[in-house]
């Protein structure tokens, strides 16, 4: 399997994504500058967090219309799958791969902390390792990641079975805390065919044993084990 | 003054007045004149002003700080640099430094603290390092005073947008809220990075002929003068110097950092120097004498924000995210590259010469010419007037009021302002971006992995500024002391620190008298504890209108665990554990936060410190961490014993069940004392003996506290307080006072 992650000026995660991969595949991936037309052949293009030009416009807004993109575009569209985490989820949105946008967090504050969230499908190459329904923890860590979109969206994106994960109730009988505000607790989301994830959670931080945690760890794994 | 002088001021225009605004004294100018050897022109005059403004010469305090120890075995390179760096071994080096944005954070709440995160950063990664961890020691005014909650909201955005967008976690720090900071709050901003020993890069310019390069943000107006303005008192006329603080761009920071990381992998450099404090002043004046070489610059090529910027202005200019290096020859086309890859300015604006002299050149016209040594060298030295007062009266237990319940007074305590905790600010930083955090926000200190190894880097910002206040020389080394105990307590080796030396105005002998009592503090406490300083900055005259800020010398200290395996933190973990005090009890109540809370005052002397039995105390925990002997440490500080344990209960959401106080002592001096060198473990019975036995051996009291389980605090002849109403108290207070209280 070959991975690739696109680094974009002011992309920040992109070294997390390429040792949370390594550590998966046992080798690392290509890391590919955002100013480059040419993308290697990949069976995974990871759009990693940060701040991608700043973020001064709209989160992701830039970054969506370098150079990169266009072939990320055309390879998503040809089946290739694309991860994009945080700020990977924004350019997704900005792109048009996934519908919606995210808009400034409820608090109007940056958010860094872990969050419960519920993997609602794992019927994907993403999520295989994770049971339906499990409740796994992943820190969310943005100013930007109220996921938005009208309801006539939300509702197809439940009806066609889309939404990849939700903010989850820390226990049973305790109120859902949605950090952010986003519509429908959604933490992530899918395209048409399963292939394109955004996600606003980074499991790539907890994916190591000496960091407190590892559910990020079957994303990784799963996508290794599928793509192979 | 002299009447010559006087003369041939007249004849360039230069009046008293404008001298007076450049913050020069009469006498200072004098000795300009004798050092130029004729009347500079307004440009010379601006570069005088800034390269010898306490905040770049360090006039004040630098007969004082020579005192301080800096050396050691792990010392790589000391205080005289842009950062300290201590061996890490396997070739690694930690590269650290601390610095103050007081003054223009006061001014602009987001901005000034957003450019003070930038400005460290920018000492670190100048000579290499990859920066992997932020932190931040801030005092604010009371929380009852109007503008604290603005400041706070503006301060915290301020240094989570910087760090967060650069991608460098920011873990921790500590808070203090304070009436004497209401008309000066302190930002103080530390920056640890990472670089292997063979790789460091240093601001010498060595070399005649070399290219001068700069690189990039372009140069504007901002910021000038911002070095005479942060030594200087604030008035009311301070309210107008708002266009002295720079602007912040965190995002063209970021592309800075990874061209100059991705230039230094090259062999290009001879010396590299960020701008800060009176930018291309200070840059050039710097590498051009580190080097014993000079320099030539030629305006016309430094890339502009504006038209119509004069020589002064762009020499005085502090524009942040800029640079300035030195190449080898034939190095600029391989510079050049990169620079233009990340979409960075980049331009050769000159070159080293062998004149001794600094040279400028703006539209064909020589601005400046300057003999070097006279603004590196030459800045006034002073050995101001000082004062001590005299010691306060250490306070008797028994003269402390008891409070009506101890758990009461506990619950009161967690949830005051000085205690409560810091959860809403440290979620708005991202601690957890690089994924090497093992040790988060919230314990002792917190531990960064070194990329890539099993090592782990504790890092923690500490000083009392109350028991500064009432005795700076005690305070200092409790600062040193609690820094060295909090780095202990996670089981790293203390390497040394940095420190950020906050006061008011030197010129007042009280307020001398207290700098020289901090100093002879932490050259105690250094010394008898092998934690040398390595790094810092000193920022005087944090006063408005005659109120000075307490004396706050800010440590910021840095260990090393070999094995993140051993690491402890301070979260209970295994109900049955027996929970031990290690130290000594004497119930020292003077200045402690349980007077602040429950009493409402401060008074007596602070709690001694026996350098001897921190020594002793925390190389004995230290041991029994490696040795697998205590499930989890904390050290006591503020608060108290039973604030130590409360926050090792919420951290591990269990409760304990506590033993009645020691004998001889009342209780609530038992319980809320704040004596020195001590911490409390977790252990599980079975290591209890091993315990007893190595204090035995290291001369160190111990008292087992009470047993791990349950889920509240639970103490003889008390309603047990549930964890959740502690908790409640704890985590509500901050957000609360946040959304208008």
């Amino acid at each position: 399997m070959k991975a690739s992650v696109i680094v974009f000026p002011g992309s920040n995660c992109d070294r997390d994504a390429a040792v949370a991969l390594e550590a998966a595949l046992g080798k690392a991936p290509t890391m590919v500058w955002h100013g480059d037309a040419e993308l290697p052949q990949s069976d995974l293009i990871v759009l990693p967090g940060g701040f991608s030009y700043g973020d001064y416009l709209r989160s992701g807004a830039m970054a969506a219309h370098s150079p990169v993109m266009r072939e990320v575009v055309a390879r998503a569209k040809a089946g290739t799958p694309v991860l994009g985490i945080c700020n990977g989820f924004q350019v997704l949105t900005e792109s048009g791969l996934l519908p919606g946008v995210l808009m400034r967090n409820a608090s109007l504050r940056f958010i860094c902390k872990d969050v419960m969230l519920k993997v609602e499908r794992n019927d994907t190459l993403f999520a295989r390792h994770y049971a339906e329904g499990e409740v796994v923890r992943i820190p969310i860590a943005h100013k930007d990641g109220a996921y938005f979109a009208d309801e006539d969206t939300l509702d197809r994106l439940e009806g066609e079975n889309r939404v990849a994960s939700v903010i989850a109730r820390r226990a049973a009988r305790r109120r859902r805390q949605n950090p952010n505000g986003s519509r429908r607790n959604i933490a992530g989301i899918y395209n048409e065919t399963g292939t394109v994830l955004g996600l606003m959670p980074h499991p790539e931080r907890l994916a190591d044993a000496a960091l407190s945690g590892t559910d990020g760890a079957k994303m990784f794994t799963s996508l290794v084990e599928t793509l192979h | 003054m002299s009447g010559a002088a006087g003369a041939a001021r007249k004849a360039q225009g230069l009046s008293d007045e404008l001298i007076a605004e450049h913050g020069l004294s009469p006498e200072e100018y004098t000795l300009l004149l004798k050092e130029l050897g004729r009347e500079p022109s307004l440009t010379e005059l601006g570069i005088f002003s800034v390269m010898w403004s306490e905040h770049c010469s360090y006039k004040s305090s630098r007969v004082w700080l020579k005192r301080l120890p800096t050396t050691g075995p792990q010392v790589i390179m000391g205080p005289g640099e842009n950062a300290g760096v201590v061996d890490l071994g396997d070739g690694q080096a930690a590269v650290f430094k601390m610095e103050s944005h007081n003054h223009p954070s006061t001014s602009s709440p987001i901005r000034g603290p957003a450019t003070g995160v930038g400005g460290i950063m920018r000492d670190v990664f100048t000579m290499g390092a990859r920066p992997v961890a932020n932190m931040n020691a801030l005092r604010f005014g009371s929380a009852e005073h109007a503008k604290t909650r603005h400041l706070v909201a503006g301060v915290v955005s301020g240094i989570g947008d910087y760090g967060n967008c650069m991608g460098v976690p920011t873990v921790g720090g500590e808070t203090n809220f304070d009436a004497r900071y209401n008309d000066n709050i302190l930002v103080n901003a530390m920056c640890v990075g990472l670089v292997d020993a063979n790789r460091i890069f240093t601001s010498a310019a060595k070399g005649v002929g070399l290219p001068v390069v700069y690189v990039g943000s372009k140069t504007g107006r901002d910021g000038i003068h911002g070095a005479t303005m942060a030594s200087a008192e604030f008035d009311e006329a301070s309210e107008e110097k708002r266009p002295t603080v720079q602007v912040a761009t965190p995002s063209t920071e970021k592309l800075l950092l990874e061209a100059c990381l991705e230039l230094m992998a090259e062999d290009a450099i001879v010396g590299i120097q960020d701008m800060g404090a009176a930018g291309l002043t200070s840059s050039s004046v710097e590498m051009a004498d580190k080097g014993g070489r000079r320099i030539e610059l030629d305006l016309d090529h430094v890339p502009m924000r504006e038209d119509g910027m004069t020589a002064y202005e762009m020499l005085l200019s502090e524009s942040q995210e800029r640079m300035l290096m030195v190449l080898k020859p034939g190095a600029e086309p391989i510079a050049q590259r990169i620079f233009e890859k990340w979409a960075l300015d980049f331009a050769v604006i000159g070159h080293t010469t062998d004149t001794g002299h600094m040279v400028v050149r703006h539209n064909g016209v020589v601005e400046a010419d300057i003999p070097l040594p006279a603004l590196a060298h030459a800045a006034p030295i002073y050995e101001r007037p000082w004062v001590t007062r005299p010691k306060l009266p250490m306070i008797a237990p028994e003269d402390v009021t008891a409070p009506d319940s101890i758990l009461g007074a506990l619950e009161c305590l967690m949830g005051s302002p000085h205690l409560a905790s810091r959860r809403w600010i440290y979620e708005q930083y991202d601690h957890m971006v690089m994924a090497d955090t093992v040790q988060r926000p919230g314990g002792d200190a917190a531990v960064v992995r070194v990329h890539g190894t099993r090592k782990g880097l504790a890092i923690s910002c500490d000083v009392t500024p109350r028991y500064c206040a009432a005795d700076p020389q005690e305070g200092a080394k409790q600062a040193i002391a609690e820094c060295w105990r909090n780095l202990t307590a996670t089981g790293a080796v203390p390497l040394a620190i940095t420190d950020c030396m906050n006061f008011g105005n030197p010129q007042r002998p009280e307020i001398m008298g207290e700098f020289v009592g901090a100093v002879e503090g932490m050259r105690e406490a250094c010394t008898a504890l092998d934690f040398p300083v390595v790094s810092g900055n000193v920022s005087l005259y944090n006063e408005t209108m005659g109120g000075a800020i307490p004396p706050t010398p800010a440590i910021g200290g840095v260990g090393l665990i070999a094995d993140i395996a051993d690491m402890a933190t301070v979260a209970l973990k295994q109900d049955g554990d027996l929970l031990l005090l290690l130290g000594a009890e004497a119930g020292h109540l003077g200045q402690s936060t349980y007077m602040q809370v429950m009493m409402d005052r401060l008074e007596g002397a602070p709690p001694p410190v026996d350098l001897g039995a921190e020594r002793r105390t925390g190389d004995m925990v230290r041991a029994l961490i490696k040795a697998g002997a205590v499930s989890s440490v904390h050290d006591v500080s503020d608060g108290g014993v039973l604030v130590a344990i409360a926050e090792m209960a919420l951290a591990g959401d269990r409760g304990v069940a506590l033993e009645p106080a020691a004998g001889g002592l009342p209780a609530h001096a038992s319980w809320f004392g704040e004596d020195q060198a001590r911490y409390v473990v977790a252990a599980s019975p079975g290591k209890a003996d091993a315990i007893h036995k190595a204090a035995a051996v290291a001369e160190v009291p111990v008292r087992v506290l009470g047993t791990v389980g349950g889920d509240a605090i639970a103490l003889h002849g008390e309603t047990p307080l549930p964890l959740l109403a502690l908790k409640t108290a704890h985590e509500d207070w901050l957000p609360r006072f946040m959304a208008h209280g």
